[in-house]
């Protein structure tokens, strides 16, 4: 359906190919997973099936695309408008229209089919993507999960033989995501769609795919296999085949369910080791605040949890106050209340961060957890209750007091960023700081090592924009850290560098929230999970107890390893050589 | 008027479809404007407003462009209160004998002569200052009436085909500034997590750059969006046809302007209507022939009911009305010297009637 011959792509004004060497080719009705590691050029080769590359983005393509034998050399992505959907990573820019009614039918409006047809082809498509409820709702009012689908279903109506899909469920939370991924599995199933999506949440889309085709590196030569043959040998993969890899298991399972079957032998083998399981778990207790603050003391559960990348502990320990008492909570919400556009977006909250704690918040797509993360940083004003963030109402504070106190990245790091080039954005994180010269400088050295000054903001890559967004805000030493959605857009590799760069910061005393859809995140690194719905706190506790009490938030080692209560590969791993 | 309305408008609309074709609102809202621009009468004008808030309050949905109708009114006022600060600070034409205050008059070189700084304030100046200000402020919430009752983009399905993509244009660049807007707010708090004072001009002079480059990459996104969604395909029209469009829009398009040359000119009257409508004639068949290059079809156009009719006509009918009933005295309650207005019966029935929509249009549904 989809042949690749031999293509590369060169943009303008770059020294080597984003892809080369990609020559194979997706057979009709299989639903392919496309995967690699940030940067390797997953989207280009996404872009090139729709026509976009090289027609819309410029550059020069190589070699042959053709799409249901249709050659995008000679067609524009208007004429292959029957023949693929696409959509992109961001569902918003995707829309035309306002209601999702009206969405639905712009394509083919723009083909211009005849009104019945396209009457029938709405009313069937709300049905198979469960819209009709949503039929007439305007589309800034919908979930990240409805606008998704809505994305999905835009392009459906005018019946594509093949859909492309780049990131579809990275923004949504875990339920909203198996949604969009049944509805994927159902058209493939019923309607004998080619889909062909990149996806860096591997865990919960690798096990839907027929064939997986690997982007090595940036301009490696692409594989193509069975998604257990590419795992086996791929860069990027989930915690299950994590747990495969480390226990030899032949072929490797790629769903729960495979792997639970082959677990019993290592369920026993980690019932006899020398531990039991619970005290690997024993993050549970947040670090007693006074060795936390001498940041000499390894946190506890950090023999199974330290990280191999070494913390950068030296210009991140925070100042301590001296005579403060050491227990006093860097946090506390109490019964607070805040109304956003009429809605009450959270509902008698109340929630406390002591030093060296990390608390990840999570829940659906608005539930409230970035409206709490706004609170704390002063952006909201609470309605009622509470807030005290180290003794100062944030809302209240200056702003330039207020950094010393608590610090936000927000979910899209570029909005930190102002400057043309990261030396000059470190001076001015510098002098809003109030930090000594270089102070910004040296930890940006620290978490982006080959990072040169003049670079532009805009052409890092996510996982760097983030890093450097992080050390902006690091660099006025906030006790209390804040993180919205930070593994969005992020491959295994950055998101493991992020993972030590946490713990370090915790076990030097920094007190961090998370909101996160992201499991495995949250079960590697909180200690603590608190679960909003509706604006309300459903579940507050340990990482251990929360997670693996809902199915929807047990990240997968748990799944596999349950009863007993492992949460990440790493603490198997230690568990095993010990 | 609240009676019971006629039998066989009560039948529930179209699920999802607006009740009624947004072409007709926007008449209403234009009928009520014209009204406005009749009359300096401020308790008609008051009772203009009450009349478009009651409609407005009775039928707009929940969606976010009905919340237009608030920012328009917000809009009146500031227009009302600039005007009132000129009047005050520059004077007024208006010549008067009741000073209300006097202010220090800055004294200007003599090459500013014809300007006033400070001064002689009247009650006179203020009133018809006052009665300008409410007229402009009432027009302004009738568009922001049309705005929140009808999405203006739907307005675009009633496009001609061949003008269709310059109206996608115009939608587009419609919806720039509410992003734009949000994106300043965002990028302005973003400021406070830097440190910086999230409010003042500097704060939004730094956030500029980062805000249209924002903007302009989620056009680009949008545009590639439309693109491969099949945006501008265009289907094989025959040359003969081309041409024929071509002439057919140009020469309509000057026949036109020849037109209402000769209407303005006194020698021309005799020529001028006929050209004009001629020309008209030839321009809307250009377009109409020139929609057949574009192959889109429409899904479930608004219908224009015996609701769209009653809507419109009685916007029409109130501006109609109220210019044809009011005796000039009434409508325009004397500044100099100052009477107190009255309230002339007849013009404020006639904008009464523009009330009807909040009786034979359907209540919205309420999301559920």
């Amino acid at each position: 359906m989809i042949r690749f011959e031999n293509v590369s792509v060169t943009y303008d004004g770059a020294a080597e190919p984003a892809v080369q060497g990609v020559d194979f080719e997706v057979p009709e009705g299989e639903l392919v997973l496309l995967v690699g590691p940030s940067g390797s050029g997953k989207s280009t080769v996404l872009g090139a099936v729709s026509g976009l590359v090289p027609h819309f983005t410029g550059g020069t393509l190589r070699g042959r695309v053709t799409v249901a034998g249709r050659d995008t050399r000679t067609h524009k992505p208007r004429e292959l408008a029957d023949v693929v959907g696409t959509v992109g990573q961001d569902p918003l820019s995707h829309f035309v229209t306002d209601t999702v009614e009206d969405e639905l039918a712009y394509g083919m409006e723009s083909l211009g089919l005849a009104p019945q047809i396209m009457r029938r082809r709405v009313e069937e498509t709300l049905d198979l993507l469960g819209l009709a409820a949503l039929r007439d709702r305007p589309i800034a009012t919908l979930s990240g999960g409805q606008q998704q689908r809505v994305a999905i279903g835009s392009v459906l109506t005018p019946h594509p033989k093949v859909l492309v899909l780049d990131e579809p469920t990275s923004a949504l939370d875990p339920a909203a995501a198996e949604e969009v991924l049944a509805v994927l599995q159902r058209l493939v199933h019923d309607l004998g769609t080619t889909v062909l999506l990149a996806e860096h949440r591997l865990e919960r889309v690798v096990q839907y795919a027929d064939l997986v085709a690997l982007l090595p590196a940036a301009g490696a030569r692409p594989v193509l296999g069975t998604p257990a043959e590419v795992m086996a040998v791929s860069p990027v993969y989930p915690p299950v085949v994590a747990l495969g890899r480390l226990t030899g298991w032949s072929p490797l399972p790629l769903t729960i369910r495979d792997a639970r079957r082959r677990a019993a032998p290592l369920r026993d083998r980690l019932a006899n080791a020398a531990r039991i399981p619970d005290s690997a778990l024993q993050r549970d207790a947040p670090p007693p605040p006074d060795s936390a603050l001498r940041g000499d003391a390894p946190p506890p559960g950090g023999a199974a949890t330290r990280p191999a990348v070494p913390a950068p502990r030296r210009f991140l320990r925070r100042r301590t106050v001296p005579g403060a008492p050491p227990s006093r909570p860097t946090a506390v919400v109490t019964s607070l209340d805040v109304r956003r556009g009429g809605i009450e977006a959270l509902r008698h909250v109340d929630l406390t961060v002591t030093p060296g704690e990390t608390v990840a918040l999570m829940g659906r797509n608005g539930a409230g957890k970035s409206t709490l993360l706004s609170a704390l940083v002063g952006l909201v004003e609470p309605a009622r209750g509470s807030v005290r963030v180290g003794g100062a109402v944030p809302h209240r504070t200056a702003p330039r007091e207020l950094v010393r106190r608590v610090g936000l990245v927000p979910q899209e790091p570029r909005d930190l960023l102002y400057a043309d080039t990261v030396a000059t954005e470190c001076t001015a994180a510098d002098r809003d700081a109030g930090a000594a010269l270089g102070s910004c400088r040296a930890l940006v050295s620290e978490l982006l090592p080959d990072v040169a000054d003049d670079t532009h903001p805009r052409d890092l890559s996510e996982g760097q924009r983030l890093a450097l967004a992080l050390a902006v805000v690091l660099t006025a030493r906030p006790p209390l850290l804040l993180l919205d959605e930070p593994t969005r857009g992020l491959d295994y590799a950055a998101k493991a560098r992020l993972l030590a760069v946490l713990r370090g910061l915790a076990a030097d005393g920094h007190a961090i929230v998370l909101a996160t859809h992201d499991v495995e995140l949250a079960a590697e690194l909180a200690h603590r999970v608190v679960i909003l719905a509706d604006g309300e706190v459903v579940a507050d506790g340990p990482t251990a107890e929360v997670v693996v009490a809902s199915p929807s938030f047990a990240p997968q080692v748990t799944k596999v390893l349950a009863p007993q209560r492992w949460l990440t590969v790493t603490q198997v791993r230690e568990a095993l050589s010990s | 008027m609240a009676g019971t309305p006629p039998q066989g408008l009560t039948m529930a609309p179209r699920r999802g479809r607006p009740a009624v074709h947004p072409g007709a609102w926007w008449l209403w809202a234009l009928g009520l404007a014209t009204a406005a621009t009749r009359t300096t009468n401020p308790i008609l004008l008051a009772l203009l407003i009450a009349v478009s808030a009651y409609v407005v309050a009775a039928r707009r949905t929940c969606a976010p462009w009905s919340r237009s109708y608030s920012a328009f009114v917000r809009l009146g006022l500031a227009v009302l209160a600039v005007r009132l600060l000129f009047a005050v600070v520059l004077g007024s034409p208006v010549p008067g004998t009741h000073t209300v205050l006097t202010l220090p008059e800055v004294p200007l070189p003599h090459w500013a002569q014809g300007i006033r700084l400070g001064g002689r304030v009247t009650a006179e100046g203020l009133v018809f200052a006052l009665y300008d200000g409410l007229k402009l402020a009432t027009l302004l919430i009738c568009v922001g009436a049309a705005n929140a009752l009808a999405n203006p983009a739907r307005l675009l399905k009633s496009l001609p085909g061949a003008l269709y993509e310059a109206g996608v244009a115009v939608v587009v660049a419609l919806t720039f500034a509410p992003h734009l807007i949000a994106d300043v707010r965002r990028l302005r708090a973003a400021r406070r997590l830097r440190g910086r004072p999230d409010r003042g001009l500097r704060g939004l002079l730094q956030v500029g750059l980062p805000v249209l480059e924002g903007a302009l990459e989620r056009s680009v996104a949008l545009a590639a969006a439309m693109d491969a969604r099949g945006f501008g395909r265009t289907a094989d029209v025959p040359p003969a046809v081309r041409r024929t469009t071509t002439a057919l829009t140009l020469g309509g398009l000057l026949g036109v302007c020849a037109g209402t040359y000769g209407l303005l000119t006194a020698e021309g009257a005799v020529y001028g209507l006929p050209v004009l409508l001629a020309g008209l004639a030839a321009a809307l068949a250009g377009l109409l022939l020139g929609g057949r290059r574009s192959p889109r079809t429409r899904y479930r156009p608004d219908a224009w009911g015996a609701r769209a009719w009653l809507v419109a006509g009685s916007g029409i009918a109130a501006a109609a009305l109220l210019a044809a009933a009011g005796d000039p005295a009434a409508l325009r309650p004397g500044v100099v010297p100052l009477t107190a207005p009255t309230l002339p019966l007849l013009p404020a029935a006639a904008l009464l009637l523009g009330l009807l929509p909040a009786f034979v249009t359907p209540t919205p549904e309420e999301p559920a």
